[in-house]
């Protein structure tokens, strides 16, 4: 397929979009939390009630991705009127299908958050669980069928490599991501433009783009629904990251434990190579880029990049000391370009729109929107995506409704076993990777868990050491011994079997771990337990037994 | 033969270690006789018996046996002339992969922060106060096996437990045990 072809497609599929012979769309949530909240036979049972009623030719029902509030699902939404209905069953699709489609009225005790806000907004819109929101790497998850390619192209798909392999040289790319001034949304918030431009001055014959899926941090599921969602944003960022840096083959890596964004994204490389927007001669253009799915096999190392790319060559996943940088020497030794999941699902609109208008989003050292994923103990758990710099307390109360049971806030815990907890007395801080740092703890992939009362700090912290413990892939000392040590430690704390001797050698063995471990594992291990121990010290003092 | 580790014999004669296997049948003939070893030997064939495609082709074997058995272990390790402690010592360094069953049917409990925030140890403790099952156990006739995995992603519907394939969102700890029996007959 060639460029004009593609226009052809996009143009005949706008085309079928607006003489739409539907007058209504519902999309039905189709993203993992929804299946297994049984979205599946509520789709079955809506598409039988269509088509008893007669209304084929009228109504389109589509699967999507996720729509955000997980927790309330199965979701349904119809189009284009906006109306969100949550935990549909199969026994009230009858009621909703007459009165929506029929009466043209919404079922007002059945919409979105109805059970919990004294009035639901009957335009999704609206509510302020959206509005706060601003989605770019999310756009249009829950808007589309991410099963279906032409579903991506309406809505200005593959326009972006389009734009780069003919408008664009790699440089102006690299360029444009630089401006956009987008960090890395893996945790470590590297410039990804930096890093592009990097890999980019390597000479080298071969080079390897690597989408990092390997989300492991427990309590994060932010990769996990854009792959599910739009697969196809990922590998176009990933085709254009390809040709920034002149590499012709991608791997993305991805966890196991993800069965359906496997499944997705693979189908996404099938249809996009049959169309010719992967593969030899992408376009008729002399680049060529392929893409292959490695699938993790659980390892929370395998995070790490060094770990990852030894995973990808069938090793053991552990870690090596950097420099080398992957960007010199990684996969199979050669210049190797590694970013996560949702900083791909960034660059398409980046091209789009331009880098300046990304980098006016957020906050000035942070550019654009974060994603994250919210649980614990809140009202909405589920996805959201806001600007950078949104506070704390904007994210757990206009957007996550509340602590539930309306129990107090104590404390959110950021960045998984990486990161730390912030307290309630600085409820107000503002989500950008700086501030967070200045408070113990760090942006990290998203996960964002949110805690009452009911949760021991303490124990948070064992709970975590655990974690790396277990982790630990046992190359370096400080971390394989460390971890146990302080797990150990805290364990004893939480018996109320420590003394004040135990309680410093957990500090000081804190530092040393964080300062002598060789990978992001070991180094950021501690970081839980020093967070806690900086906003909760009255928790470990309290269990303390004094010495005689 | 001159010793033995769990898992290899060392020949002394040849000078090389040689996987322990279980079964009667040559490695080379396994595809003939176990149609779970045709697809592995399949997808050796697809990944063109590259070395790297190692932990692409164990995952094939893992989920076509439920585990990985010693014999089809060795057999992989000389389709891809790799060195047995190679493949071994990748085996065991990920959590996918066992050596031993599972049990004919799983539960898999979510331990990942948001269960653990909404009680995922209460799950466990039911489990074990009602089957006598800890995490990592498998009953003694092979029928069922208590996993814990580090977090699924479905961190919306906390606490989640995975009954073989299928989510179960929001498991109060109290009704475990009978989703369970539901899920398998009464053990």
């Amino acid at each position: 397929m060639n460029r004009q072809d593609l226009k052809t497609i996009i143009y005949a599929e706008k085309k079928k979009e607006e003489t739409n012979k539907y007058k209504h769309k519902i999309c039905v949530c189709c993203g993992a939390g929804c299946i297994s909240s049984g979205s599946e036979e509520v789709m079955k049972k809506l598409q039988e009630e269509i088509k008893t009623r007669g209304l084929e030719n009228e109504v389109e029902v589509i699967p999507t991705g996720c729509m955000g509030p997980c927790n309330q699902g199965p979701l349904m939404k119809f189009l284009p009127e906006y109306n969100i209905y949550q935990k549909v069953d199969c026994s009230n699709i009858a009621a909703i299908v007459q009165s929506q489609l029929i009466e043209k009225k919404p079922i007002e005790d059945l919409l979105l958050f109805a059970d919990s806000r004294e009035k639901p907004f009957i335009d999704a819109r609206d509510d302020p669980y959206f509005k706060k929101q601003l989605k770019i790497a999310l756009k249009n998850c829950g808007h589309i069928n991410p099963e279906r390619i032409e579903d991506y192209l309406v809505h200005n798909g593959y326009l972006a490599l389009d734009k780069v392999l003919f408008e664009m040289s790699p440089e102006e790319v690299i360029a444009e991501v630089k401006q956009s001034r987008i960090r890395g949304r893996g945790g470590a918030g590297y410039p990804a433009g930096l890093k592009w431009e990097t890999v980019y001055k390597y000479v080298n014959d071969q080079k390897y783009v690597i989408c990092n899926g390997d989300e492991g941090d427990p309590g994060a599921f932010m990769d996990r629904s854009v792959l599910e969602g739009n697969p196809h944003r990922v590998l176009e960022g990933m085709a254009i990251a390809g040709y920034a840096i002149g590499a012709n083959k991608g791997y993305a890596y991805i966890r196991g434990e993800y069965p359906l964004a496997i499944k997705r994204f693979e189908l996404a490389i099938k249809q996009a190579k049959k169309l010719g927007l992967l593969g030899n001669n992408i376009l008729g253009t002399t680049f060529s880029f392929d893409v292959e799915v490695r699938i993790g096999a659980g390892a929370f190392v395998c995070g790490e990049e060094t770990a990852l790319i030894a995973s990808i060559e069938g090793k053991r996943g552990t870690p090596r000391p950097r420099p080398p940088f992957p960007a010199e020497s990684g996969l199979w030794g050669k210049p190797t370009l590694i970013n996560n999941v949702e900083t791909f699902a960034a660059i398409s609109p980046i091209i789009n729109n331009g880098g300046e208008w990304y980098s006016e989003i957020g906050t000035p050292k942070s550019a654009g929107t974060k994603v994250f994923a919210l649980a614990g103990k809140i009202n909405y758990a589920g996805l959201i995506e806001v600007p950078m710099g949104t506070t704390l307390r904007e994210i757990v109360f206009d957007i996550g409704g509340g602590i539930q049971n309306g129990e107090e806030f104590k404390a959110a815990q950021t960045g998984g076993p990486s990161g730390g907890c912030i307290p309630a007395e600085h409820l107000d801080v503002k989500m950008d990777y700086e501030s967070l740092v200045s408070l113990g703890s760090i942006m990290g992939s998203g996960g964002l868990i949110i805690m009452d009362k009911s949760s021991d700090m303490v124990d948070v912290a064992r709970f975590f050491m655990e974690f790396c413990m277990d982790e630990s892939c046992g190359k370096c000392v400080p971390c394989r011994v460390g971890t146990r040590m302080m797990h150990d430690l805290l364990q004893k704390i939480c018996d109320n079997k420590a003394t004040q001797i135990d309680l410093d050698r957990l500090e000081e063995l804190a530092v040393y771990v964080k300062e002598t471990s060789l990978c992001g594992l070991g180094g950021s291990a501690p970081n839980p337990l020093l967070s806690t121990l900086r906003h909760f010290r009255k928790e470990y003092e309290s269990r303390i037994v004094q010495h005689d | 033969m001159d010793f033995e580790l769990p898992l290899f014999l060392f020949n002394k004669n040849a000078g090389e270690f040689y996987m322990k296997s279980d079964t009667a049948v040559p490695v080379k003939d396994m595809p003939k006789t176990d149609p779970r070893m045709k697809l592995i030997a399949a997808k050796l064939k697809k990944e063109s018996f590259k070395p790297d495609a190692l932990i692409e082709i164990l995952h094939t074997a893992q989920n076509a046996y439920g585990y990985l058995p010693k014999e089809v272990l060795s057999y992989i390790t000389k389709a891809l002339h790799l060195p047995p402690s190679r493949v071994y010592s990748t085996v065991t360094f990920y959590h996918f992969f066992s050596l031993k069953s599972k049990g004919e049917h799983t539960c898999l409990v979510c331990t990942g922060t948001a269960c653990y925030v909404k009680g995922a140890q209460a799950i466990l403790n039911e489990i074990e106060r009602g089957l006598g099952l800890k995490a990592g156990q498998v009953t003694a006739d092979n029928k069922l096996g208590v996993q814990v995995a580090r977090c699924i992603g479905a961190c919306g519907l906390a606490p989640a437990v995975v009954l073989d394939d299928e989510v179960q969102a929001k498991v109060a700890p109290e009704e475990i045990v009978q989703k369970i029996n539901a899920k398998i007959g009464t053990l």
